[in-house]
């Protein structure tokens, strides 16, 4: 009867180890997480503003820009369009 | 000696005091006081463990428990092709509690380069009586960082988000803006502020005495709600075409303002809309009412001679007149009660069709004269003419049109070449897809449709409409008064529009409106562009000032969109631009 008792009792504190261990585990993984959410956060914030500096460097007054002063493009006159139909002839 | 020591030394119980007979109920009571009391306490800690939890349970938890907001940021506005058009981006905020702050002379300079201000006016700041002041808002967090770092007693930061706008003017009365606490003041981010604005969330942690979020009580999450995106119709090319043709007109014409629109035929879609004068939202320091204005959807004008199409279906929709019937337009005048209406050029008899070509006034004057009043007034209402159009747009006028009771007969005659009624640049834009499409009225949208709407409103019948077109293309070739509106490789439609402006009650001899809308391809209306240029200077006709924009804006967007040609080649090569344009 006292063996089984003792062995209960060792039973029982493994077993409340076993509860702290997974306990502090469980709050390391949550802060892991929380850092991890963090970071979704921060990199969400970078995504905007790299998509703001996308659009800002591709605005068509600067594209136009570059492409008149360094690069001496120009649009060509009505007269040297040719237009062409796509399907053969004018379509009616 | 013995016996006294012996009583002296008695124990406790053998105390004569002891010997006093007490009445036996006092002990009982005594007892059951204190078991009632017992009674007392026990049942107040079932209530307060039991019955009423909440009070305690909320004590327990404010000790360890913290509720922490998680900030929801306002949605992005955006072209149709996904270009971001308004953006939000987190920046910090910089307050102080003034009574709090004791700065040393270092410091004060310290803080006052990093938030780009003298020492003196930041001094003068913190000198004041407020409890809290904004030192700085909207700073970028870098710079945030660096004031944080200083560890400055009675100096702390918030964040906030600012919005950013990378089109700038181009797009400026289209998108925008917001004021510094996120609230939208202007165009889209006013008319979509519901939508666009997030709602923040909140979570509820356990905190450990470093304060390192422990746990989550997972039930609690509420999560944060962004904005939602929105993306508008507006194409950034586009807009950029026209806002850069307009803004070339506008100073070679010397003008007041300006204003274009760009219309999706078929769905009714705006695909650019600009105006001039306008501004950068990103800077808004000193902007007047001038700039902030949507002229297109908030300003009426006269609109002059466009209007003539619409009379001219009308009365060949019931049947009153066809495209060749002749109508007698010499000598140039009419007169109607103690009026007179003339044209810019004596014509002889003029078949329908050339009333619109040539664009005379007389004739159209006299069309109107075989309409009803009630059947005109219920056309321009069928357009759209003097009800606000429905877009949710802040601002947007419903323009005029009197009750038909109250018309004479020269109003009558007036208004069917466009005078004694006003109207809105974009209302008069969409009031042409009734001719663009098959003679249905099309609702306006400022944000992306799916597939092409069923049909809108019937507003003429088909045949008319197509007759009307045809018509409009004529207006457009030699001898119409818009020659200059010709595009190389397609056909184009459209009609002119050179009205006075009205001053005091007096027409202006010298301040005109002049005005062109078209459509084109005119074998299969894609796009619609209304112009509108405000007191030119110098040549003021709507077919030598606002022609040449319609033209150079919509070659640029049939091209842009990659709408194929619909006209035979010899056409293109030979459309020269005229040099001879009339009313």
């Amino acid at each position: 009867m006292v063996r089984l008792n003792l062995l209960l009792l060792l039973v029982v504190m493994l077993c409340s180890l076993g509860v702290v261990t997974s306990q502090h585990k469980a709050r390391q993984l949550f802060q892991e997480l929380d850092v991890q959410h963090e970071r979704t956060r921060q990199l969400e914030v970078e995504f905007g503003q790299l998509q703001l500096e996308l659009s800002t460097w591709g605005t068509a007054p600067r594209i136009e820009k570059i492409a008149v002063e360094k690069l001496g493009m120009r649009t060509p006159d009505a007269e040297t369009l040719l237009p062409t139909a796509p399907t053969g002839g004018a379509s009616r | 000696m013995m016996r006294f020591k012996a009583k002296v030394a008695h124990k406790f119980a053998e105390s004569p005091l002891l010997e006093l007979r007490l009445p036996a109920w006092r002990s009982r009571l005594m007892a059951l006081l204190i078991l009632f009391s017992f009674v007392v306490l026990i049942g107040r800690a079932f209530y307060l463990q039991i019955l009423d939890t909440d009070f305690l349970q909320e004590k327990g938890e404010s000790r360890y428990r913290r509720d922490i907001e998680i900030t929801a940021s306002r949605g992005r506005i955006a072209d149709r092709h996904g270009d971001v058009l308004a953006i939000s981006t987190p920046m910090r905020s910089i307050w102080a509690v003034p009574p709090a702050v004791q700065l040393s002379a270092e410091q004060t300079q310290q803080l006052a380069t990093l938030l780009e201000t003298d020492a003196q006016a930041l001094t003068r700041k913190l000198t004041t009586d407020k409890p809290f002041v904004f030192l700085r808002r909207q700073i970028p967090p870098p710079v945030a960082a660096q004031v944080a770092a200083l560890k400055l007693p009675g100096i702390g930061q918030d964040k906030e988000y600012r919005r950013f706008y990378p089109t700038g003017e181009m797009t400026a009365h289209m998108v925008g803006f917001t004021g510094v606490d996120d609230r939208g003041l202007e165009g889209a981010e006013l008319a979509f502020h519901g939508k666009l604005l997030g709602t923040p969330g909140s979570r509820s942690v356990i905190k450990d005495r470093r304060g390192q979020i422990v746990e989550e009580d997972v039930g609690a999450i509420k999560p944060p709600q962004d904005g939602e995106d929105i993306n508008l119709a507006l194409d950034s090319k586009v807009q950029y075409l026209v806002y850069s043709q307009l803004k070339q007109a506008i100073a070679d014409s010397k003008a007041k303002a300006g204003g274009v629109v760009v219309l999706d035929a078929r769905t009714g879609e705006i695909l650019a809309l600009a105006n001039w004068p306008t501004y950068n939202p990103n800077n808004r320091t000193d902007l007047s009412g001038a700039q902030l204005r949507n002229r297109a959807l908030t300003d009426t004008f006269e609109p002059g001679s466009t209007l003539k199409p619409f009379t001219i279906a009308l009365a060949m929709d019931s049947g009153k007149v066809r495209f060749d019937t002749p109508i007698n337009c010499a000598p140039g005048r009419l007169r109607i009660g103690t009026a007179t209406i003339s044209d810019t050029h004596r014509y002889g008899v003029l078949s329908v069709a050339e009333v619109i070509q040539k664009s005379s006034n007389v004739g159209a004057s006299k069309i109107a004269a075989m309409l009803p009043a009630q059947a005109m007034w219920a056309m321009f209402d069928g357009v759209g003419f003097g009800q606000v159009p429905a877009l949710g747009f802040p601002g947007a006028v419903s323009g005029r049109v009197r009750p038909w009771k109250t018309w004479r007969p020269i109003e009558q005659a007036t208004m069917s070449f466009g005078h004694g009624i006003s109207v809105s640049l974009i209302q008069l834009a969409r009031a042409y897809t009734v001719f663009a499409r098959d003679g249905d009225l099309v609702p306006l949208s400022l944000t992306r449709v799916a597939s092409p709407r069923p049909r809108g409103e019937q507003v003429f019948s088909p045949q008319t409409a197509r007759e009307v077109r045809a018509m409009l293309e004529m207006a457009v070739r030699p001898g119409g008064t818009a020659p200059r509106a010709q595009i190389p490789g397609y056909r184009v439609a459209g009609k002119t529009g050179t009205a006075r402006k009205l001053e005091g009650g007096r027409y202006s001899t010298k301040k005109y409106v002049a005005s062109f809308v078209g459509f084109a391809p005119a074998s299969d209306p894609r796009l619609v562009v209304a112009v509108m240029i405000d007191e030119p200077r110098g040549k003021y006709y709507g077919g030598e000032v606002a022609a040449p924009v319609f033209a150079a804006v919509m070659a640029g967007t049939l091209r842009t969109l990659g709408i194929a040609p619909d006209a035979p080649l010899e056409v293109a090569q030979s459309a020269k631009p005229a040099t001879k344009a009339r009313l």
